[in-house]
């Protein structure tokens, strides 16, 4: 059974890589649309883990350590974008978000910033599919840590701050460092809020998986090539990190 | 497993007995690959047909002709293939995949679609090159997007464009919310908006006639009522449906 369950992920890839026009590769992966694309991928991706970390890690505390009514409705919320088709995210984001949005159209007269159909867009839906990863990782690791050890250090006279940089940060350290690995992760793949809610514009919202998506239907070998490019940037990035940092999982 | 889990998932497999049974040894599914333009009108001639014919169950697959060539071409299970123009079908001709010739059933042109009240106030396609406003077309791959560039070239307009969008529909919907200040999409589009979209015209020195061709893919899992759908839509009563949703004649 085990050998079956290989089997379904890495047939397709082995499928990917059989159609992989070698002889074009050096061509495709040196034209533009291919370069926009991997860099606009790698920018947003990591700019919404750092949007995500900062905004996440304090949430996930917020679920782990606060009694607070309705505890279990946020936590079916934040995980709400795991199970919710992304299109259907995306155009949530867009009635919210959008020009005309219900806080969108705040945003827009007092800032004059418009996010769909912008870089920043694409970070805003890359936060909103990826972010429970992280958050759901952290809450997981504060809830099973015994707060006794924290206890303990502050009865041996350690201050919250202390505690927390010797004791908190230490113990959950791996869960956040494997939470910021799979929300990364999830952010370079997403393709459905992206493309619903910034849109699909070379060097400004089309991300790797839209460059995808276009080339498929004019142009296969390139799609397979980028295809090719995000499973190797994918690859390479999760078993780097899962060598060094990541044994929390 | 007892009390509510037991409860639980007794109904979950009832849910999958009835989502699944119900399609494994139900009527007869004909799959019909076609245009995003035509989605409204194909739905009601879905209705109309499987009336007639209560044994056939249609189902209808809409996407960009291009993402449907391209299923096709990758053996998708699809009987008929309706495409908003000609190239499509014609490489699925080339591949050797259509069974008999290509018929069109209808025929489309274009139109500049707003937001209700058009709060960007375009008047014509030169608008289309201001960079302050929010412009979108379909993809160059798929027909509408391929003709609208046609349009801008014959208009000498280079324009200013914020997103390309894979299929019609998916253009369609942001200029609805107000997202876009303008797009070009068929005209059955603006009508099938039902006021959530304004339109204005393109000259017709300029504009495109899109002619749609329909065609039974080769090795069809279903060839006569395959063949039935195609001659209902070119029938009296499927151009009646086509007609009521904009498209012209052939």
């Amino acid at each position: 059974m085990g050998c079956i369950g290989l089997a379904w992920f890495v047939v397709p890839l082995v499928a990917l890589v059989a159609r992989t026009p070698w002889s074009a590769l050096p061509r495709i992966l040196g034209s533009e649309i291919v370069s926009d694309a991997l860099s606009l991928s790698l920018v947003t991706s990591v700019a919404a883990t750092a949007v995500a970390a900062v905004l996440g890690i304090p949430l996930a505390w917020l679920m782990a350590r606060v009694e607070f009514p309705g505890r279990a409705l946020v936590r079916g919320l934040v995980t709400l974008p795991l199970v919710l088709p992304p299109v259907v995210g995306g155009a949530a984001l867009l009635f919210a978000l959008g020009r005309r949005g219900l806080v969108g159209e705040a945003i827009s007269q007092a800032t004059g910033l418009v996010l769909p159909f912008s870089t920043w867009g694409v970070i805003v839906a890359n936060v909103f599919v990826a972010m429970p990863f992280l958050v759901i990782t952290v809450e997981g690791a504060l809830r099973n840590l015994d707060s006794r050890y924290e206890g303990a250090a502050a009865t041996l006279g350690a201050g919250r701050w202390t505690v927390l940089r010797r004791v908190t940060v230490p113990m959950i350290g791996p869960s956040v460092v494997a939470g910021l690995v799979l929300c990364w992760a999830r952010a370079l793949g997403e393709f459905g809020a992206t493309i619903t809610f910034a849109g699909n514009l070379p060097g400004r919202t089309q991300t790797l998986p839209l460059a995808v998506f276009v080339a498929l239907e004019s142009d296969r070998d390139a799609a397979v090539a980028l295809s090719l490019v995000m499973v190797a940037v994918s690859l390479v990035v999760l078993i780097v990190l899962r060598e060094r940092w990541w044994k929390a999982l | 497993m007892t009390g509510r889990s037991g409860r639980a998932w007794r109904t979950l497999i009832l849910l999958l007995v009835l989502v699944f049974g119900t399609t494994a040894c139900g009527s007869d599914e004909l799959v019909v690959s076609a245009a995003a333009s035509l989605t409204d009108a194909f739905s009601e001639i879905e209705s109309a047909f499987e009336f007639s014919n209560p044994d056939v169950d249609v189902v209808l697959n809409f996407g960009g002709s291009s993402t449907l060539r391209e299923q096709i071409l990758e053996g998708a299970p699809v009987d008929v293939f309706a495409s908003a123009n000609s190239s499509n079908m014609d490489q699925l001709v080339a591949a050797g995949l259509v069974d008999g010739q290509p018929e069109v059933f209808a025929r489309n042109s274009l139109q500049i679609a707003v937001p209700v009240d058009n709060p960007a106030g375009i008047t014509g396609l030169e608008d289309f090159a201001r960079e302050e406003l929010l412009i979108g077309l379909c993809a160059e791959t798929v027909p509408c997007g391929e003709f609208a560039r046609t349009v801008l070239e014959r208009a000498t307009v280079a324009p200013a464009l914020d997103t390309i969008e894979p299929d019609v529909r998916a253009l369609l919907t942001k200029i609805a919310a107000g997202e876009l200040d303008a797009g070009i999409t068929y005209v059955t589009d603006v009508a099938s908006a039902g006021g959530a979209v304004d339109g204005i015209e393109i000259p017709q020195s300029l504009n495109v006639v899109a002619a749609y061709p329909i065609a039974v893919v080769m090795d069809a899992s279903h060839p006569a009522a395959a063949a039935a759908f195609v001659e209902f839509v070119l029938s009296v009563e499927g151009r009646a449906i086509l007609d009521s949703y904009g498209f012209s004649s052939p």
